[in-house]
Order: C-alpha cells, then sequence, then structure tokens
C-alpha cells in the first residue's frame, strides 16, 4: 500500500514560483492581522485575575453578571466556558496586590447561591506577566540560534539559512492565524510553538538528509533535478508522520477539553504549514540562494569535481 | 541473516524489564489517606495507636495503619471515611498532631521499597494551590536599619551625646540630629566600632547638623539574604501547622519564594495564614488616663512615650522601650480566659525573654502593661473606578492590664475579637515572624474536581491518539507495522518508568507533550521502513534491505532529533510551571523514541525475519 506514489517525478522546484507567491500572500495576511489586531494576550503575560467557577446543574449567565455589577466588580467579564455549568470570570490587570481579588468574586457569588464551586483560580501580578513574556521570547530566540548553529555545522550554510526561513515563515504565519481567529495566547500555546519549531525543523532535516545524500550519489542532472528526486523519494514519509502527529494534535483537540484549546488548535495549523514549508519554503530557498552540488560532497570528491571544472574548455 | 548479537539483545529486554518495572507502581492507582505528624518531630508509635483506637471507637473502618519516617500514614478505602476522620483523630490526639488529607499511593509494598513510585502528579492533575510570593526586600533593609536606629539610641545615651532625634527616613538611611557639631562628630567617630554594615557621614540638612549612616552594598546583601532564610523558615512551619501533605517551599531568583499546597481547599484561610504579619509586642503603660486624653488631643507626646489606639476605643500612651516582642515566644495556644470566659492566648517565653518579663514586671508591680497587637493589613479601595489594595501597617493596642504579680516564662493574653482570631495568633507567634511583609504575585488554584477532569482529558486523548496511529501503522506496514506499534508502547511505559524514576511533575501540558510524542515517535519507524521499501524496490534481498534501511535512516532520525531535543531543552530553561513539565515530557519522549524505534524494533524485525536464510517476501 502507497500513500504517495513510489517512483514519482513529480516536478517541485518547477513550480516553486507559484509556492512562493502562495507563502508571500500568506505571509502578509499574517503580518497584516499581526500589525492592526495584534495578539489577544492572555492572563499569563498581561496580569489580571481569572476565576473559574462550576455551577452543578447549570448557570444563570445573567445573574452571575448581574451579581458581580452589584458588588462593585464593573470591569469583570464574565462567561459560559466550555459548558452550562462552567462559568469563567476575567479582572483585567489594575496595578499591585490584586490577589485577594479572586477570593472577593469567590465570596461575592456563593453568598449568591450555595453550590459554586470553585474550579480554578489564576493571578497574575503585572511584574510577573512582563517577565514570563520575555522570557518566552528569550527562549523562542535561542531555539533559532541553536538550530541555525547545529544546521550550518551539519549541512552546511545555505541550508541552514533556508532552514531559518522556513522556520520563521512557520512561526509567522501560524502567529498570524492565531492573531485572525482571536485566539488567546498564554503560556500553552506559546510552549505549542516551541514544540512546532522543533517539528518543522525535524520535518526540514529529513528532506536535507537526502539532498546532501543524492548530490554525493547522482552524478547526472542539474541541482533542480537532484532536489526534486530528494523530495520525491521523501515524500511518503514526509506526508505519513504529518499524519500520525496530526493525528494526535487532533486527539488532543478532541478530547484534550478547555485547557488544551489553544495549544493543539494551534498544532494542528502548524503541522500544515510546517509539512508545506519544509517541502517548498526551505529546499526552494536554499537552491535559490545558490546551493551548488560542491557544497554537499565529501572534501576528496569535492576536490575532483574542481579539478575536472578546470581542467574543461 | 540479521542477527543481533546477544549484549544488544540482552540490552534491550534489561531495558524493557527495567522500564516495566519502575512504570508499574502507575497502575495502581492512588488512596485516600491520613498523614499524622508531630509538631517538633519524632511521631510515636503510640499517637497512632490512640488514633486508631479512637477510629475504632468512632466506627470507622481504615485499610492500614503504619509508621513511616517522620509521620504515621492511615490508609481509608474511601474519601468519605477519610474525612470523617480528621476530625476524629485531631479531637482524639490534640493540637500538637498536625493532621492533613493525602494521597498515598496504593502500590504494594515491595514496590515501593524498591524504590518504584508512582509518577508525582502537578497541581493542576491533583489540584492544589501555587503562590509566587514576592518578599519586599525595601522593607527589609528599612526594618533593619530600625534596629539599628535603636541600639543607636541606648549607645549614644551611655556616651552621654546627646541628640534631638533619631530615626529612618524614606531614603532608606539613619538620621541622627545633633544640637550641636561636636556633638555630632564624636559620635561618628565612637559609634562606626559597633555597626560594622553601615557607613556613617556628617551632613548639615537645613542647617542642623545631622549624623547620616548608610547600609553598605554588603550589608544590604546579607539583610536580603537573611530577610529570604526567615521567611522561608516561617512559612514552612506555618504550612506545617496548616497540616498540608507534601508541600513545596522554595526559593525562586533572589527575591521571590515559590509555596506549592496540594490537595488544600480553603484558599482564602491559605492566603490569610502565610501572608500574615501579625505579632505582639509588650510594652508598659506611661502616664495616666487623662494624659493620654491631654496628648491625642494636644498632639504633643512625651519623647520616652508613644501614642496607640485601643482596640476598645480611645488613646494610650506606651512607653518606647519595649519588654519582650513576638520572636520570643517558644509557644503559644489559644483558649478561653477562666474568669470572663473571653477567647484568649496562652503565652510561653524563651529565658532570655521570660527573665527580661520577669525583671520589668518585678520592678513594675502596681503598674499596667500593654499589650500591642501589629499586622500589616491589605485594605481594598475603590479609586476611579478601579478596586486597588493598599498595605496599611496596623498597631493597635489590645489589652491593657495592671502587674499583680511578677510575671515569668508562662502568661495569657486577652482582649481578642473572636475564638477565631485567638487562634490564628497563637498559630502565627508558634510559627514564628515573617522578616519582612511579602506579596503574592502570582496564584495558580486548580479544584480538585477540575484536577480529575484533566486528568481524564489527558488520559483519553492519549488512547485515542494511540489507537489512531496504530491502526494506521498495521495496515499500512503490516507486519512492521506491528514492529512499530510494540515499539510505541514500549516508547510509552519507558517515558512513564523515567519519569517516574526521575519523581519530575505531571502536569496537563505533560501529558499533551507524551500524546505528540506518540505521533512523532513513530516517524523513525516510518523513515526506515520507507528506505526499506525504496531498497527493496531496487532490487536488494530482503536480509540486505532490512540491514541498510535500518542503518542509512539512523544519521536522519539522529539528525532529526538533535533539532527537536535542542527546542525541548530551550523549553525546559525558559518554562515555567506546567510549560517546563511539557518540554520534560518532550525531551523524554525524543530519547526513548531513538532507542525504542531503533534498536527494539531491529530487535523485533530480527527475531521475525532474521532466523531463516533466505525470505521470498517481506511484509512491509
Amino acid at each position: 500500500m502507497n500513500i504517495f506514489p513510489p517512483n514519482a517525478r513529480f516536478d517541485f522546484f518547477g513550480k516553486r514560483y507559484f509556492a512562493y507567491a502562495l507563502s508571500v500572500i500568506l505571509l502578509l495576511v499574517a503580518a497584516g492581522s499581526l500589525a492592526t489586531k495584534g495578539l489577544n494576550l492572555g492572563l499569563d503575560f498581561t496580569g489580571g485575575v481569572v476565576v473559574e467557577l462550576g455551577y452543578p446543574g447549570g448557570a444563570d449567565i445573567e445573574a452571575v453578571r448581574d451579581t458581580l455589577e452589584a458588588q462593585g466588580f464593573d470591569n469583570a467579564v464574565a462567561q459560559l466556558f466550555g459548558s452550562s455549568e462552567s462559568v469563567l470570570i476575567r479582572l483585567p490587570p489594575s496595578g499591585e496586590g490584586q490577589s485577594r481579588l479572586a477570593d472577593q468574586v469567590l465570596m461575592a457569588l456563593q453568598s449568591e447561591s450555595d453550590d459554586v464551586t470553585m474550579r480554578r483560580v489564576e493571578y497574575v501580578g503585572p511584574a510577573v506577566g512582563d517577565e514570563l513574556f520575555n522570557a518566552g521570547g528569550l527562549a523562542l530566540l535561542v531555539v533559532l540560534a541553536g538550530i541555525l548553529v547545529y544546521v550550518g555545522f551539519r549541512f552546511q550554510v545555505r541550508l541552514a539559512g533556508g532552514a531559518i526561513l522556513a522556520l520563521a515563515h512557520d512561526l509567522i504565519v501560524v502567529l498570524g492565524v492565531v492573531s485572525l481567529v482571536g485566539l488567546r495566547f498564554d503560556l500553552t500555546v506559546l510552549a505549542a510553538f516551541l514544540a512546532l519549531a522543533g517539528y518543522s525543523i525535524n520535518d526540514t532535516i529529513v528532506v536535507f538528509d537526502r539532498i546532501r545524500e543524492n548530490f554525493q550519489k547522482m552524478r547526472k542532472g542539474s541541482e533542480q533535478d537532484v532536489m526534486n528526486a530528494s523530495v520525491n523519494q521523501t515524500m511518503s514519509r514526509t506526508v505519513i508522520t504529518s499524519g500520525t502527529t496530526f493525528f494526535t494534535a487532533l486527539a488532543l483537540f478532541v478530547f484534550g477539553g478547555e485547557a488544551l484549546y489553544g495549544f493543539s488548535l494551534t498544532l494542528l495549523l502548524g503541522i500544515a504549514i510546517g509539512t508545506f514549508s519544509s517541502i517548498y519554503v526551505a529546499s526552494a530557498i536554499s537552491l535559490d540562494m545558490g546551493l551548488k552540488r560542491r557544497d554537499l560532497l565529501k572534501i576528496d570528491d569535492r576536490e575532483r569535481l574542481k579539478e575536472a571544472e578546470d581542467s574543461a574548455p | 541473516m540479521n542477527r543481533y548479537p546477544l549484549w544488544k539483545n540482552l540490552i534491550v529486554v534489561v531495558v524493557v524489564l527495567v522500564g516495566l518495572f519502575y512504570a508499574l507502581p502507575n497502575f495502581f492507582g492512588e488512596e485516600p489517606a491520613l498523614q499524622i505528624s508531630k509538631r517538633d518531630g519524632g511521631m510515636e508509635q503510640t499517637a497512632l495507636t490512640e488514633a486508631k483506637s479512637a477510629l475504632r471507637a468512632a466506627g470507622i473502618e481504615y485499610k492500614q495503619a503504619e509508621m513511616q519516617d517522620d509521620d504515621a500514614l492511615i490508609r481509608f478505602k474511601s474519601a468519605d471515611d477519610q474525612l470523617q476522620s480528621v476530625d476524629v483523630v485531631r479531637a482524639a490526639l490534640g493540637g500538637d498532631y498536625p493532621v492533613a488529607l493525602n494521597l498515598a499511593p496504593a502500590a504494594p509494598g515491595w514496590l515501593t521499597d524498591l524504590g518504584a513510585l508512582p509518577m508525582y502528579l502537578g497541581l493542576d492533575l491533583r489540584g492544589g494551590v501555587h503562590f509566587l510570593m514576592q518578599v519586599d526586600m525595601q522593607a527589609a533593609v528599612k526594618t533593619a536599619l530600625q534596629r539599628r536606629v535603636d541600639g543607636m539610641r541606648a549607645d549614644l545615651r551611655a556616651a552621654e551625646l546627646r541628640y534631638v532625634s533619631a530615626e529612618v527616613s524614606d531614603q532608606q538611611e539613619i538620621r541622627v540630629r545633633f544640637r550641636d557639631a561636636a556633638a555630632r562628630d564624636q559620635a561618628i567617630e565612637q559609634l562606626p566600632a559597633d555597626y560594622e554594615d553601615l557607613e556613617f557621614d556628617a551632613a548639615e540638612i537645613e542647617g542642623e547638623p545631622y549624623l547620616v549612616a548608610q547600609m553598605t552594598d554588603e550589608g544590604v546583601e546579607t539583610e536580603r539574604r537573611a530577610a529570604l532564610d526567615q521567611n522561608i523558615t516561617t512559612l514552612r512551619n506555618r504550612v506545617n501547622e496548616l497540616g498540608v501533605a507534601e508541600p513545596l517551599i522554595q526559593q525562586q531568583g533572589d527575591s521571590r519564594i515559590v509555596v506549592e499546597l496540594p490537595g488544600i481547599q480553603d484558599t482564602v484561610r491559605a492566603k490569610e495564614i502565610l501572608g500574615a504579619t501579625a505579632t505582639l509586642e509588650f510594652r508598659l503603660v506611661h502616664g495616666s488616663p487623662a494624659d493620654w486624653v491631654d496628648a491625642a488631643e494636644s498632639g504633643s507626646i512625651p519623647p520616652q512615650a508613644r501614642l496607640y489606639q485601643r482596640r476598645d476605643g480611645g488613646p494610650v500612651l506606651l512607653k518606647r522601650q519595649v519588654i519582650v516582642t513576638g520572636d520570643r515566644v517558644t509557644g503559644a495556644s489559644s483558649g478561653f480566659d477562666q474568669d470572663s470566659g473571653s477567647p484568649a492566648v496562652f503565652v510561653n517565653l524563651d529565658s532570655q525573654g521570660a527573665r527580661r518579663m520577669a525583671d520589668i514586671t518585678g520592678d513594675n508591680i502596681g503598674q499596667q502593661m500593654g499589650v500591642v497587637f501589629i499586622e500589616n493589613r491589605l485594605d481594598t479601595k475603590v479609586v476611579d473606578g478601579e478596586l486597588i489594595e493598599e498595605k496599611k501597617l496596623v498597631e493597635e493596642v489590645i489589652n491593657v492590664a495592671t502587674i499583680r504579680d511578677q510575671l515569668a516564662n508562662r502568661f495569657q493574653i486577652t482582649g481578642l475579637d473572636s475564638s477565631q482570631e485567638a487562634r490564628n495568633l497563637s498559630l502565627l507567634l508558634r510559627a514564628g515572624a515573617l522578616r519582612a511583609p511579602m506579596d503574592i504575585v502570582e496564584e495558580r488554584t486548580v479544584g480538585p474536581s477540575l484536577g480529575a477532569e484533566n486528568i481524564q482529558a489527558g488520559v483519553n486523548a492519549a488512547i485515542l491518539g494511540f489507537v489512531l496511529v496504530a491502526i494506521f501503522m498495521m495496515i499500512y506496514y503490516r507486519v512492521f507495522g506491528v514492529i512499530a506499534v510494540t515499539a510505541l508502547v514500549v516508547n510509552l511505559i519507558l517515558i512513564i518508568a523515567v519519569l517516574s524514576m526521575l519523581q519530575a511533575t505531571l502536569t496537563l501540558p505533560g501529558i499533551a507533550g507524551i500524546v505528540l510524542t506518540v505521533g512523532m515517535a513513530v516517524d523513525a519507524n516510518v523513515l526506515i521502513f520507507e528506505r526499506i521499501r525504496e531498497e527493496l524496490r531496487n532490487g536488494m534481498t530482503p536480509h540486505a534491505a532490512i540491514k541498510s534501511g535500518y542503518e542509512r535512516a539512523f544519521a536522519t532520525i539522529l539528525d532529526a532529533n538533535i533539532t527537536t531535543l535542542l527546542a525541548a531543552l530551550a523549553l525546559f530553561a525558559f518554562g515555567t510551571g506546567p510549560v517546563k513539565g511539557f518540554a520534560v515530557t518532550l525531551s523524554i519522549g525524543i530519547l526513548a523514541s531513538v532507542f525504542t524505534a531503533v534498536m527494539l524494533s531491529r530487535a523485533l524485525a530480527n527475531l521475525v525475519y532474521g532466523r531463516k536464510a533466505r525470505i521470498k517476501a517481506l511484509a512491509i
């Protein structure tokens, strides 16, 4: 059984300009959304208070809102969360020392009806929010730098450049979609982004590995032919692995509940984009950056090739 | 012929067996239990026997009761029995034995004896409170300066150097005002020897001669460290008083403390107790009630006295000199005053405190003594439509009584509002004071029901993800698919085993990491199997194709996994809490998948196909 025909000779790189156009459109849309709409930053990064309450037998959300208003919590936003038995209340950040606000909200609502239960309270001070945001950004930069160094060392600088651009492409496009649909960007979504960085690069490396091998093995054909052959040969693996990873992310999306909603949605998006980019963006950019056969040959092979080129008129 | 040498097969077998052994305790679950300890350590068998007989008398069944290193554990069949038994055991043993609700691993004893413990569940899975507390270092330094001012006043008096005032300014420095520059210069010459961590300077402020003392950088550093250390110790004592099983109290950065209390229900009380700064001071009363009212109305307060408010209303003057402070208290319990029946705290002092108390009360029989209740209180106010909180230092005199007799190391305090306040005050006096006030800068509380739902959600997602991947692999790769799925099962067992061995914390994102690993771990096998198919198409014999497939895919697998590992390690280094849990499971998953997909699946492939000299076709 084969998902992708084993002896296919599909001309991926001949059509790369269509892919470039698609990428540019995606990037422009993403950048546009990020610039105008921005990210819907969650409590982890902005600071503030979130209280999740359980109402066995269903909550009257209007009554909850009235109670909150009557008690002076003007800025509180109450909404149903996941089911009709669960209510989420958000209070925006307002200076230091809000830690008791959650208790007051809890007491106000529990005095209205007895069977309200506390499911979750989160409070993040504004200073801590800033620190978490900076640490997250730093983590992303370290990941990118680490991968650049490793791929540059193990493969070749042009491939490393292609890999990093592909990675940046994936992260920006997914970030753009997150911004576009207004998904709340919290710590778990950030974790999903870092996992995506690892996944996307993993996919790219497998294709690169085959490109390197084929440059050493196939002495005929242009650079573009060799790269086409490499992508064709690794295509079934790319589809299958993306598929199994997609299945598991889907399982998390279906069963993971509200807590993993943003995380799994980001992964689903990222897997789709990452698969596309490791075929087109990473390899195609390396090719257009001037990747030559001799860049990937072993040292003695490289010298032999150079001699051959020199002696040719 | 494809055969592994014996040592490789042995490695595979040993790793799988060790993995199974350490993963095993996780499949027994947990059972409700009570954890009983003794306040000063050293839990005795007699107390456990007493608890057991109290439970029998109350008709509550327990499964097992055993002594552990520092505490005793009683296991129950149901959570209802456990909840009922708390009050029974508390009543039977009294206040010296904190009793905490706990979940104990239900794994058989021989497993736990060999060090095989179940994974440690994070707060988002078991429910509980996570606090991040910021120590107010400004206040710590200020209090330290305040202590030095008190000493300096005494030193200046002893040296007969007349000063006008000695205070700590808002700029974190000590300012002593003198009548003339000569006295000041003499003070600058004499004082520094006793105050090594202060830098003394002469200054003219508004034409008056002042001595200004600032704390050196080393002094500030020492003070910060001391404040952090003492606050951690005090928090630990307070958490023990609350009766929480397996608490975590730990320094984070240079001015923060993390407190994690698994399974606690009453978070409001926990916050009240952890952040409370209440303490006591005993001072002699100055003057008569008429003097107090005069001082309050005219605002002219005698230099050796301070004006206080009484809790029951009205002003009172107390001497500046403190007889004893709350840190001299070694024991405290709450109860009721025998005469009036009002709530009271019974206090024990250490020998130094007791001596001072005896000396001063002995010299002042017939005089009055005031008890000052000091607390940093948070007030919520509405400013411009927003709720904000203000920190306020409250100092109230809760009790003024005539000294009828010389007091020694044990006496009682009345004047408290309620028996709840008496209980809290006695707890705080026992646990010791905080050296510097603290703010909660981050709180994450998860109720027990949500924790259980999170576990269920994670397990369901893992099962669905695994089943989808397994079905696909077995249909697509047939016999080799079965090999890959077997490798995947072992991979999961190894992840659970390593997490259990390290006692790393499993969080909900951590479970997500495991689920994701299921999808990504088959990648290595897919790479190998696709390679084998390719080699077969190129005309290789089955044996050569298996060999070449495994060997040539290895470099790719290594490269791909090292880059993913880089990402996971960065996540671990910069992540916090639940995200760290995700990074841990992802890293372990990557390492385990390289072993299972390469070594274990090769061993299995050899087992199936390796024995025969000739194979016609591979089911791949």
